[in-house]
């Protein structure tokens, strides 16, 4: 049956990393993936319950701090995410319509550039011009971020069979029906790709969030490092690597629930 | 030349239509293209230079031609896909380009090759867009979509819930036939509608097509590269060389018996016998009525009633008389007929062509194939030697007008050929 599937239908849009490889190891992330993070979390619990800590340690590792940290962490993760999203597919819409198509090249390339700076250069560079604090971090997130999520919804847009589009012109839909009912729909899973990149991306940067005063998980680690504990140094980092397993995870989830039935 | 031609034909659309009226209804709606052309910016000659063309109401018109010919973008032009550069269009008494282009193809049929199903929604969401758009009652939508399922030979409670992935191309194919057809549109443009599928599924879904316009009467304008599939679906063909200049446009028996020129005659690569297989049709065969039975039937009614009558196989029809199974009688098992695959079923329309039933019974375990009618219903069966016996005479037939062409040296060039084999179709000229 595959043979007999048009060509059209086939390739119908161009992933980058679309499938990630056989039914095992997607299964493997799904369930492989929590059971690490909360097997983790569990350890690290179960240390900072039995460690012999002096009092520098524990007062940097108090529980309520953690959780603070912890909680700043996945705000600025998350806002920022959903401020890139918010700015960057709109972008990426306007860059695949005809009359603004040639703008694209020069809208990516800046959005490479903002990737392409040192991201603790990025934000203190800002929180000297806006000034330190939560807003600033999520600005420099943001600007960090945007690349995969705009270049996913550009590449996208573009891999959806011209014959798909043309044939929703031609059974009437008007330009703004084809592509909510039919352009963006199947560039989903591309733009997901991206969302899940950008998400990564930016919970590994949110780390540096503390060096203007914006929190984070970050925090405990510089603190780890300015007291001379290693202690508490690992507490942090292990944490951050938790998390982010966590927020990949997440964002594969999305993936799949946001795909459409029948790609 | 393009006007002469047009002209002159305009002059025996009334008749065809009249004598098509008794048939069914029209539903269709007549097209005028006056004067149409297309420039693109940048590029010397026109794409389509100053096209004058009526496609008459209730008519297939096959548009036909070398590649970059502009058939297309002629075609195209039609719903406003491609805007022209100048010129009139006219879908019954109304000016292409004095409504919006959207409105406008919500009521113009649009069928693509390989369907072009969008592979996200279900086959019945695909159906379901027009109707939508033009603001149906979810209940008459949900009717439509199960009617037009049924029109196209799927089966609604099976199919209307899946995704187009799941289907085979032939299927896809159908369903978007089905999507064309959902508005009920006087017009269906089709753009090489069955390119995508293999030769035995074309000519099946041209046989349906072929079955659904007896009884719908659209004004159906269909794109093709493929000069068999013109003859065998055109009540008309335009044969268009580049920048979509008329070579010639007139019915298909006319096409092949007189070329206006060397390019047509080049493109039919008329005067093979072969093509005559493109315009004999079933119906024109002796049909036998072998031994039939029901779904449900007991089986061993049926095979004594086979063996009596000297049949050793049968052919098993549904409860709206259209063929389900011709089995062997040795491979029927269990107490009642039952259907089977559909799909594996060499049928034939009774108007598919000659060429198709040789192609068709090539790949059939039985020989021959069956033919059906209208809406599916079961006619009879035809078997090799029925379609040698019709070459034969069709051979004959045309020895016979060779030689009577040498004796009436030279005859005007439109005068159509009164033995035409084509009895059925031409009922007015003669």
């Amino acid at each position: 049956m595959s043979d007999l599937l048009p060509s059209g239908v086939k390739d119908l849009i161009a992933t980058d990393d679309d499938k990630p490889g056989g039914a095992r190891e997607s299964v493997m992330m799904f369930v492989g993936i929590p059971i690490l993070v909360i097997a983790g979390f569990a350890a690290y619990a179960l240390w900072h319950q039995t460690a012999d800590l002096d009092s520098v340690e524990a007062s940097a590792l108090e529980w309520s701090e953690v959780w603070l940290a912890i909680w700043q962490h996945v705000k600025l993760t998350v806002v920022s995410a959903i401020v890139v999203v918010v700015i960057a597919v709109p972008l990426g819409i306007m860059l695949t319509r005809p009359g603004f198509k040639r703008a694209a090249p020069a809208v990516v390339g800046f959005a490479n550039a903002g990737q392409a700076a040192p991201s603790i250069g990025l934000i203190v560079l800002l929180a000297m011009w806006i000034g330190p604090g939560f807003k600033t971090a999520i600005v420099a997130l943001a600007l960090y971020a945007i690349l995969p999520v705009l270049r996913n919804t550009i590449v996208g847009l573009q891999g959806v069979a011209p014959t798909l589009v043309e044939a929703g012109r031609g059974v009437g839909l008007s330009n703004f029906d084809v592509l909510r009912r039919i352009e963006l729909p199947l560039a989903l899973p591309v733009i997901m790709a991206g969302v899940r990149t950008a998400l990564v991306l930016l919970v590994g940067t949110a780390a540096l969030a503390t060096f203007i005063n914006a929190g984070g998980l970050g925090g405990i680690i510089t603190a780890g490092i300015n007291l001379y504990r290693y202690s508490v140094m690992i507490s942090g980092a292990v944490l951050v690597a938790l998390l982010a397993l966590l927020v990949e995870w997440l964002g594969r989830v999305l993936e799949l629930v946001t795909r459409p039935k029948g790609l | 030349m393009d006007a002469t031609t047009s002209t002159s034909s305009e002059s025996d659309l009334g008749e065809k239509g009249r004598a098509q009226d008794a048939s069914a209804a029209i539903s269709g709606a007549e097209i005028r293209l006056e004067d149409v052309t297309k420039r693109y910016p940048g590029q010397n000659t026109a794409a389509v230079d100053g096209l004058n063309l009526t496609i008459p109401a209730g008519e297939i018109v096959m548009f036909v031609g070398p590649s970059g010919c502009g058939k297309t973008t002629s075609l195209k032009m039609i719903n406003r896909l491609i805007e022209p550069t100048s010129g009139t269009i006219m879908i019954g008494d109304n000016d292409v380009r004095k409504q919006s282009a959207d409105e406008l193809r919500r009521h113009v049929g649009y069928v693509i090759q390989g369907g072009s199903l969008f592979p996200h929604m279900t086959v019945a969401k695909n159906i379901a867009i027009v109707p939508k758009l033009l603001g149906w009652e979810s209940d008459r939508i949900a009717r439509r979509v199960d009617e037009l399922l049924d029109m196209v030979n799927l089966d609604p409670s099976k199919y209307r819930g899946r995704h187009p992935r799941e289907l085979s191309g032939g299927q896809q194919q159908r369903v978007g036939v089905a999507r064309g057809l959902a508005a009920d549109p006087p017009v269906v443009l089709m753009d090489e509608p069955f390119g995508a599928v293999d030769p035995i599924t074309r000519q099946r879904l041209q046989d349906e097509l072929l079955s659904i316009q007896r009884t719908l009467r659209k004004t159906i304008v269909c794109v093709t590269h493929d000069i068999d599939e013109a003859i065998k679906l055109g009540d008309r063909i335009l044969i268009l060389q580049e920048g979509a200049q008329v070579a010639q446009y007139d019915t298909p028996e006319n096409v092949l018996a007189s070329p206006s020129n060397d390019f047509v005659s080049d493109f039919v690569g008329s005067g093979s016998s072969l093509k005559q297989l493109s315009l004999a049709r079933v119906s024109e065969l002796e049909i036998q009525s072998p031994t039939t039975g029901r779904v449900g039937e007991s089986s061993a009614q049926a095979i004594e009633r086979a063996r009596s009558a000297g049949d050793d196989s049968l052919v098993i029809l549904d409860d709206r008389d259209r063929p389900a199974a011709w089995v062997w009688l040795r491979q029927i098992k269990g107490e009642q007929l039952h259907e089977r695959e559909r799909e594996n079923l060499s049928t034939l329309d009774h108007r598919a062509t000659l060429n198709d039933a040789l192609d068709t019974m090539l790949t059939s375990t039985h020989g021959g194939a069956i033919v059906t009618g209208d809406n599916d219903r079961y006619l009879g069966v035809v078997d090799f030697s029925a379609v040698v016996d019709r070459m034969r005479v069709m051979q004959t037939e045309a020895q016979d007008r060779a030689a009577s062409a040498v004796t009436a040296e030279s005859r005007p060039e439109d005068e159509h050929d009164p033995d035409a084999p084509m009895e059925d179709r031409e009922p007015s000229d003669v």
